[in-house]
């Protein structure tokens, strides 16, 4: 099976490539670029589009096993592949949570029953996620976890915490920190002028910051390797900066709604607004674009978050966090960082393919001939108005609906299988 | 006659942060002539005729759902409570089932005190029938905030540049935040003050000044208002303990000789006696809590009837 994607405009940041020509793929992997006299199976016209590196999310949740009524495996790849994700990182708060090789091979056999999309499990730090006792790492590591994290339950002792990265290190798996202070928590929104205005709980940006840099002193103790979730404080900013130019072995990720959205837009009490970390200021949001610009942040990821409409459709602060990302993020990203210029086209696959790809150490990211064929081809001209039917996983929690996007999926290919096709 | 205007802009009564000056104004005008039916010459009005309102408590209350009852009662319409501890509620029935459910019965007021911000909006997003917030969490509770305008309205006359001193546990206050956004809007100026747990300084962004000095923040004030310190939130550890509060953030006759001479004293009520406020002084003729409670009954005749209006044209 020979296929030819043609005439697309080629863009690997890997290689720093980026010209217009044909891109053949031969057994599910990369196995020409240029014109040749071969015949293809089939031919993909990419004429005015862009061919990329398929995307790589580090940070969704699918809520299999345990939370299936807000998605699964299946539903959470199908939302994936229409985003043009050809590789997650699933968190492990899940139920049971992923804590041993039993549940990620759980994971495994529900992806293989899926379209195709690589979904790498991430194993917990600590068992149950109850931040007492090492998770069985090691054996979750022979069994094909991509990275360790405790997800939304900080690991609050830092004792604990220096232990689990101590003893990852060998493994050489990335410690993924979500950095929130849980003795600060308690709050549904930012805490700052808007909540005082809407009458909501205010979570501090402190609460943030101070695990940020605890985690990143840690780092440099243990020598783990570390990548801190969904940056949302212009603080924390510093503080990697800082760090980074200390030599500390960290990266950092943010979210679309993070360097788009700020908590001025909660006066209508809207739950789909509502994620932890919370939407912060607009000071915030424009310190997060220098931040990708500058490089302080190296990865673009969503927190992909689906919940239901009925867990969604009660009083604010009694809503679950979170928001669904997959289909929107890169659209978002398109129209917030390249379309304003921020960021180059290449610069932009680079923070949502091949950096992801080298934080967990994996072979993609990358459409060098020998390589596997996880491609996304992107029409740069598409525009389109989120709706509901936008949608492809099984929850529609998303801030973004009534927003116009540029920057369409058109085709979605892992191991040169088309997995979505507009 | 001060509004420019005859009727509500919306269906609902969610929060002063929602209301216009002439909003506002409409009511307290409204209100005065309702008070005449409230207070002795009791003539049945048959205005809400035929209309029906339920009371939606998930909080407990005493002069709110009953000032409310009795507004509905004065003026012919039927109120019911709900009776949430009794009610499907405790069966796990969501809010806004809850609401829908009530809607299809034809109700045409639903008035409702919730521990969430937010609920009233949740709620009104999703019924047909006018729904009044009779507190959410710690977002707001505006007929508190208006009964404590016409109460001022009353006495002083106006609010241009009125200085208002709220003091107490302002953090955790839906009365407080309320008053702020009102108070702002019709010219007065307002000034918090409490325990440095119990108010932050962030609160300006509202409009209003914080204040940690006391006498500072009563000297020379035309209203003082004391808030009810929660006495669950003890259990958060925000001030050491009672004694401590009383002696040195209760409001006493000292305190209250630095507002102006023919300064008023308010409380929203029910008060802690004895902590937030002295009992000498609460009983004392600078004292108008007892005449807000009727005021109450008024501002509330004058909301229902005005939404009725609204809707009517």
């Amino acid at each position: 099976m020979k296929i030819c994607i043609h005439n697309g405009l080629i863009i690997n940041p890997k290689t720093k490539m980026e010209e217009v020509n044909d891109l053949w793929i031969e057994d599910g992997k990369v196995s020409f670029i240029g014109k040749q006299d071969e015949i293809a199976d089939e031919v993909i016209d990419a004429s005015g589009k862009w061919v990329v590196p398929g995307l790589i999310d580090l940070h969704v949740h699918f809520r299999a096993p345990g939370f299936e009524h807000k998605e699964d495996i299946e539903s959470g790849a199908r939302a994936a592949a229409k985003g043009g994700f050809t590789t997650v990182c699933c968190m492990p708060n899940t139920s049971p949570v992923i804590d041993n090789e039993c549940v990620v091979e759980y994971i495994h056999s529900m992806a293989r029953k899926a379209n195709g999309v690589n979904v790498l499990p991430i194993g917990a730090v600590t068992k149950g996620q109850q931040g007492e006792s090492l998770a069985d790492i090691g054996k979750m590591k022979e069994h094909g976890i991509c990275a360790v994290s405790e997800d939304g339950k900080t690991v609050m002792d830092s004792g604990l915490m220096k232990k689990a990265m101590s003893y990852m290190k060998p493994f050489n798996l990335v410690m993924m920190s979500h950095t929130e202070d849980r003795t600060l928590t308690g709050g549904a929104m930012n805490a700052g002028e808007n909540a005082q205005l809407f009458g909501i709980k205010g979570i501090p940006r402190e609460a943030e910051e101070i695990i940020v840099a605890r985690d990143i002193l840690l780092a440099k103790y243990t020598g783990c390797r570390l990548h801190l979730c969904h940056i949302s404080t212009e603080g924390s900013l510093d503080i990697i900066r800082f760090a980074k130019a200390q030599g500390v072995e960290v990266t950092a990720e943010t979210a679309p709604h993070y360097f788009t959205l700020d908590d001025s837009i909660l006066g209508d009490y809207d739950t789909n607004k509502k994620m932890s970390p919370p939407l912060r200021t607009t000071k915030d949001v424009e310190a997060m674009k220098r931040a990708l610009v500058d490089g302080t942040i190296d990865v673009i990821a969503t927190d992909h978050a689906p919940h239901h409409y009925d867990e969604k459709n009660v009083e604010f602060e009694k809503a679950p966090f979170g928001i669904v990302g997959l289909e929107t993020s890169f659209g978002v990203s398109f129209v917030q960082l390249y379309k304003t210029g921020l960021l180059s086209k290449m610069q932009l696959i680079e923070k949502m393919s091949t950096k992801p790809a080298e934080i967990i150490n994996i072979d993609k990211g990358d459409l060098s001939v020998g390589k596997a064929a996880d491609i996304t081809i992107i029409d740069p001209e598409a525009t389109y108005t989120v709706t509901k039917e936008t949608f492809a996983g099984k929850s529609k929690n998303s801030p973004f609906i009534g927003m116009t996007l540029q920057g369409e999926v058109t085709h979605t290919l892992v191991a040169g299988k088309k997995v979505y096709e507009k | 006659m001060q509004s420019k205007q005859q009727f509500l802009n919306q269906k609902d009564l969610l929060g002063m942060r929602q209301l216009t000056p002439d909003e506002i104004w409409l009511i307290l005008e409204r209100a005065e002539s309702m008070k005449s039916i409230v207070m002795g010459q009791r003539e049945k009005s048959e205005l809400l005729k035929g209309k029906t309102a339920v009371t939606l408590f998930y909080e407990n209350s005493t002069r709110t759902r009953m000032a409310f009852t009795m507004a509905g009662t004065y003026l012919g319409a039927q109120v019911k409570d709900l009776g949430v501890a009794s009610s499907s509620v405790q069966k796990g029935e969501s809010l806004v089932d809850t609401g829908i459910t009530l809607d299809r019965m034809g109700i045409d007021y639903m008035i409702m005190r919730h521990n969430q911000s937010g609920a009233a909006h949740l709620l009104a997003q999703n019924v047909a029938a006018s729904v009044i917030n009779a507190g959410d969490g710690a977002n707001e509770h505006p007929t508190q905030a208006l009964l404590d305008f016409y109460t001022i309205y009353e006495k002083k006359g106006g609010f241009k540049n009125l200085k208002v001193t709220i003091i107490g546990d302002i953090a955790h206050s839906r009365v407080a935040r309320s008053d702020v956004f009102g108070l702002t809007k019709l010219g007065a100026k307002v000034t918090l003050a409490g325990p440095g747990t119990l108010t932050a300084k962030s609160m300006e962004s509202l409009g209003c000044k914080v204040e940690t000095d006391l006498k500072k923040a009563v000297k020379d004030a035309d209203i003082v208002m004391a808030l009810r310190i929660q006495m669950e939130r003890q259990k958060g550890g925000l001030f050491p303990n009672l004694r401590e509060y009383s002696q040195i953030y209760g409001i006493d006759e000292a305190l209250f000789s630095y507002a102006k001479p023919d300064a008023l004293l308010m409380h929203p009520a029910p008060v802690n006696r004895g902590v937030e406020l002295m009992p000498e002084l609460m009983d004392s003729s600078v004292s108008v809590i007892d005449q807000q409670v009727t005021n109450g009954v008024a501002v509330r005749m004058a909301i229902l009837a005005l939404l009725n209006e609204r809707r009517v044209n």
